[in-house]
């Protein structure tokens, strides 16, 4: 089974969703994500749990047994250009099958893959990406399924919400048909299957400055 | 001033006002600290942010606003927030005026490599192949070798590219340089440093520009 998670880093992970995930001790996923958690949180404990058999991200550099997985040949790993990876999910819940962007060209990531030009400059085309389930999280919702995010936890969000067979929801706030204003909605309900409030919301924060003093 | 302030404070003095700029992990996130006063610069992260404004402090953190670099931030008047497809449309539009990244290697040529030693490190592309194949103006801000001395400006890239003839600029803690048709030109050279200096810890042929000027941090 395909599965996405929301989040970039930590931020607006659906960490309710991926602990009830854990819980039921659902195997061999293949995971669409643009991180893999840290170790020891998100989708951190889900690779812990030895329950993801793929993964499709683009920066997964903050988990260190992915890498020890990676570097032994037991994880199958592709890595994608984080702009092209939100595209394939965009386009994916779109209907536009393939595209073309110049990210990757003359790199790795351009093996295999169709190249074209267009006005003397180089693209490669790019395959749409959906998933059997995608799991999100949002800040308040609607019995609609209407999304409102908070602040740069929206991320993948939205766009994972509308590339799945599936799409669930995990919100901090589930708010009556009308509180939300309609100019505000970022992810309007027909994109959205389940919605689940979130018992409790950890948030780690993954990293911070070292304030490195300005000289005068 | 140590090497990696220079460095950030060279970079600084390349933006101009108006200028909407995309700030890499590490050393190029430092440079939002010495924008020179007067001039407005809109940094935009792609997780999905323009406006970054100043660090936190403790009290005013908040998990749902962070950097590229996972880092908690705070808004600005005028900031906005958007999902990750927009960022990247904003990005591969050529709506950036400038890109300012780390490197592991960049060639004579200005290909860059920035993401992964096979076999030693799986980081990961992230937003970087995005960002350079933009159009954007790319600088490269750096520290001139590696940790156990190896050449990080080399003829050849030997790691594996991020971008092919992307780079325009390099600055280093040694000097500011050129990627041209003909080769890397040193433009600059940082105070107390020699030529031969230079091109003793550079991995290719070097140009020496015809009016080389000193590096000035403002």
């Amino acid at each position: 089974m395909t599965v996405m998670l929301g989040g970039f880093g930590l931020c607006g992970i659906p960490e309710n969703l991926i602990a009830a995930l854990i819980r039921k001790g659902v195997k061999g996923l293949h995971t669409i994500s643009n991180n893999m958690g840290v170790d020891g949180f998100g989708m951190g404990l889900m690779l812990e749990a030895g329950m993801i058999a793929s993964h499709i991200g683009s920066y997964v550099g903050e988990n260190r047994l992915l890498e020890r997985l990676v570097i032994a040949g037991e994880l199958d790993l592709t890595l994608i250009p984080q702009g092209t990876l939100a595209e394939r999910i965009r386009a994916g819940g779109a209907g536009i099958p393939a595209f073309y962007v110049p990210a990757g060209v003359g790199t790795v990531v351009a093996e295999g893959k169709e190249t074209r030009e267009f006005d003397g400059k180089t693209y490669l085309m790019e395959r749409a990406l959906r998933a059997d389930v995608s799991l999100i999280k949002a800040w308040k919702a609607d019995r609609h399924g209407n999304l409102v995010f908070r602040k740069t936890a929206r991320n993948f969000n939205p766009a994972m919400a509308t590339a799945a067979e599936l799409t669930i929801v995990e919100v901090e706030e589930f708010v009556e048909l009308g509180e939300l204003d309609p100019d505000d909605i970022v992810t309007p309900g027909i994109y959205v299957d389940r919605v689940v409030v979130g018992a409790e919301f950890q948030k780690p924060i993954e990293s911070r400055f070292i304030q490195e003093r300005a000289q005068p | 001033m140590n090497g990696k302030e220079l460095i950030a404070r060279r970079v600084a003095r390349e933006l101009r006002d108006g200028f909407y700029v995309n700030l890499g992990i590490g050393l190029p996130t430092t440079v939002a600290t010495y924008v020179p006063d007067g001039i407005e610069v809109i940094l935009q992260s792609e997780n999905g942010l323009l406006g970054i404004g100043p660090p936190p402090s403790a009290e005013q953190e908040d998990p749902d606003l962070i950097n590229a670099g996972k880092q908690p931030v705070t808004i600005l008047h005028g900031s906005s927030f958007f999902g990750s497809d927009q960022a990247f449309a904003m990005i591969r539009g050529g709506h950036m005026d400038v890109s300012i990244l780390g490197a592991m290697q960049v060639s004579s040529q200005g290909d860059l490599a920035n993401w992964t030693i096979p076999g030693k490190m799986v980081k990961g592309m992230g937003g970087a192949m995005d960002l350079v194949a933009s159009g954007a103006r790319v600088i490269v801000a750096m520290e001139h070798n590696a940790k156990d001395g190896a050449f990080k400006i080399v003829e050849e890239c030997s790691l594996p590219l991020t971008g092919v003839r992307v780079v325009n600029d390099i600055v280093t803690e040694l000097g500011w340089f050129h990627i041209s048709r003909e080769g890397i030109v040193l433009e600059e050279i940082a105070e107390g440093v020699t030529r031969e200096e230079v091109e003793k810890r550079t991995g290719c042929h070097l140009l020496f520009a015809q009016q080389l000027r000193p590096m000035l941090p403002f």
